[in-house]
């Protein structure tokens, strides 16, 4: 089997790796990169814990091969944070309590990020069927919406 | 396990038609991926067709659209022109899993995978939808109903793939609708399913209907006796009734433990009856 060499970029940074063709871009973040923030949950799409963007648009990285990557823009949650300065999402995650576990959490930031860019004022409805891909076992989901509708009036305020 | 990402039709039909053994073709990947994952497909080549640029477009052609193998349903939604025209096949497309699935999901996967419950497909039969196949001896056009031979077989041949789908023009008032029906109200796959797509004369009589079920049979498929049963009509209360009768008649479903048959019979006519009243208002009825 012979290796694809793939040139892409990832949180703005030039990044080449060099994947099997039937390597998931989720396994060359996680084993060849080093980028262990995105999470795998069931493998298949269903659970979001994956979550990343491929040229602008959240996408389950488990349904995406390595190869697919090449000449793309990749987003994941390490490029969330700008140094220490912690994303208002991720703020008013903390502020509200919206993990417990954790193992959701980036693909759920992921996600809402994407949600914000697309719509920076949705209504709660909107918001529970834009995470409606993003498994959590733990919180019940209330808390999550409610970081999130908080955080977008925050970022709406500060725009 | 080889990698193939052509930039051209052409490259890729030869690319298939010359691979010697397994070869899968690679849209949105929600439904391959999976199936590699899990081992039900071990294919020797898997040929991506994402980076030939004619496929990942939306165009408008003789008043209709043509939409690439390659279009992702988000796409789709975001794509104005074609939401006013078939917001029943978009709404269905909608469907098909979350956010991050519709990021990837097409609706020429979605038929080729062939499952009698996938969303887009009723939608697309009641639209008159026409796949467009390509394979070394050109291209050919097939009525989408046509496609689907059983769960998980369609009529392609080992060389072929689909390229576009085709959504005609849409006649003036005109409308179509699509209803699922799950136990919960998002992320599921449909238990029943319904489509109707339909055209009304200027005093509002129903000129011409397409009726289309999932679920409920081998196939998604196409019922003109349910169409029979609201043309010629004002679309009113007894022709919703014969409509209904018509699906319920058609519907030759299994039990699981998504449905039971008695189930999945009486629902394909309840949807029947709430899709075509949307296709109506949709029409300006």
């Amino acid at each position: 089997m012979s290796k694809i060499h793939v040139t892409t970029k990832i949180n703005g940074d030039p990044v080449e790796y060099l994947c099997e063709p039937d390597e998931t871009l989720l396994d060359v973040l996680r084993d060849k990169l080093g980028m262990t923030g995105s999470k795998e949950g069931c493998g298949t799409g269903d659970c979001g814990a994956c979550s990343v963007t491929v040229n602008g648009r959240l996408v389950c990285s488990c349904l995406v091969l390595g190869a697919e990557a090449e000449g793309t823009e990749i987003g994941t949650i390490e490029g969330m944070a700008q140094g220490e300065a912690l994303h208002p999402l991720q703020q008013k995650f903390i502020e509200h309590a919206a993990l417990q576990c954790g193992i959701c959490t980036p693909g759920i930031l992921v996600a809402a990020k994407s949600l914000l860019e697309n719509n920076p004022d949705p209504t709660e409805e909107e918001t529970r069927y834009w995470l409606a891909g993003n498994l959590c076992r733990c919180t019940g989901y209330d808390k999550i919406i409610r970081a999130v509708l908080d955080a977008a009036a925050d970022m709406r305020e500060a725009s | 396990m080889r990698y193939l990402a052509p930039t051209t039709l052409e490259d890729a039909v030869h690319m298939l038609a010359e691979d010697p053994g397994d070869c899968r073709v690679l849209a949105g990947g929600t439904d391959l991926l999976v199936r590699l994952r899990s081992g039900h497909a071990e294919p020797d080549s898997i040929l991506d067709i994402k980076r030939i640029n004619a496929l990942r477009e939306i165009t408008g052609e003789e008043g209709g659209w043509r939409i690439g193998a390659a279009v992702s349903g988000a796409e789709m939604r975001e794509h104005e022109g074609l939401c006013a025209d078939w917001p029943g096949v978009v709404e269905a497309a909608s469907l098909i899993g979350s956010t991050q699935i519709q990021g990837r999901c097409t609706i020429a996967g979605n038929l080729c995978n062939a499952s009698p419950a996938a969303d887009s497909v009723p939608a697309m039969v009641a639209a008159g939808a026409v796949a467009r196949i390509a394979g070394p001896n050109g291209t050919r056009d097939v009525a989408v109903e046509d496609v689907p031979q059983g769960p998980g077989k369609t009529c392609l041949e080992k060389d072929e793939f689909v390229a576009s789908i085709f959504l005609p023009a849409r006649p003036e008032k005109s409308g179509d609708a699509y209803l699922r029906f799950i136990p919960r109200t998002e992320m599921d796959i449909a238990v029943v399913g319904c489509a109707v797509s339909l055209t009304l004369s200027d005093d509002g009589t129903c000129t011409a209907a397409r009726v289309s079920l999932g679920a409920v049979a081998p196939t998604v498929i196409l019922v003109p006796e349910a169409a029979a049963a609201l043309e010629g009509t004002k679309v009113d209360d007894g022709a919703l009734e014969a409509l209904a009768n018509a699906c319920t008649k058609a519907a030759n479903p299994i039990a699981d433990k998504r449905g039971t048959v008695e189930f999945r019979t009486h629902v394909a006519g309840v949807l029947a009856r709430r899709a075509a009243n949307i296709a109506l208002t949709r029409a300006g009825g």
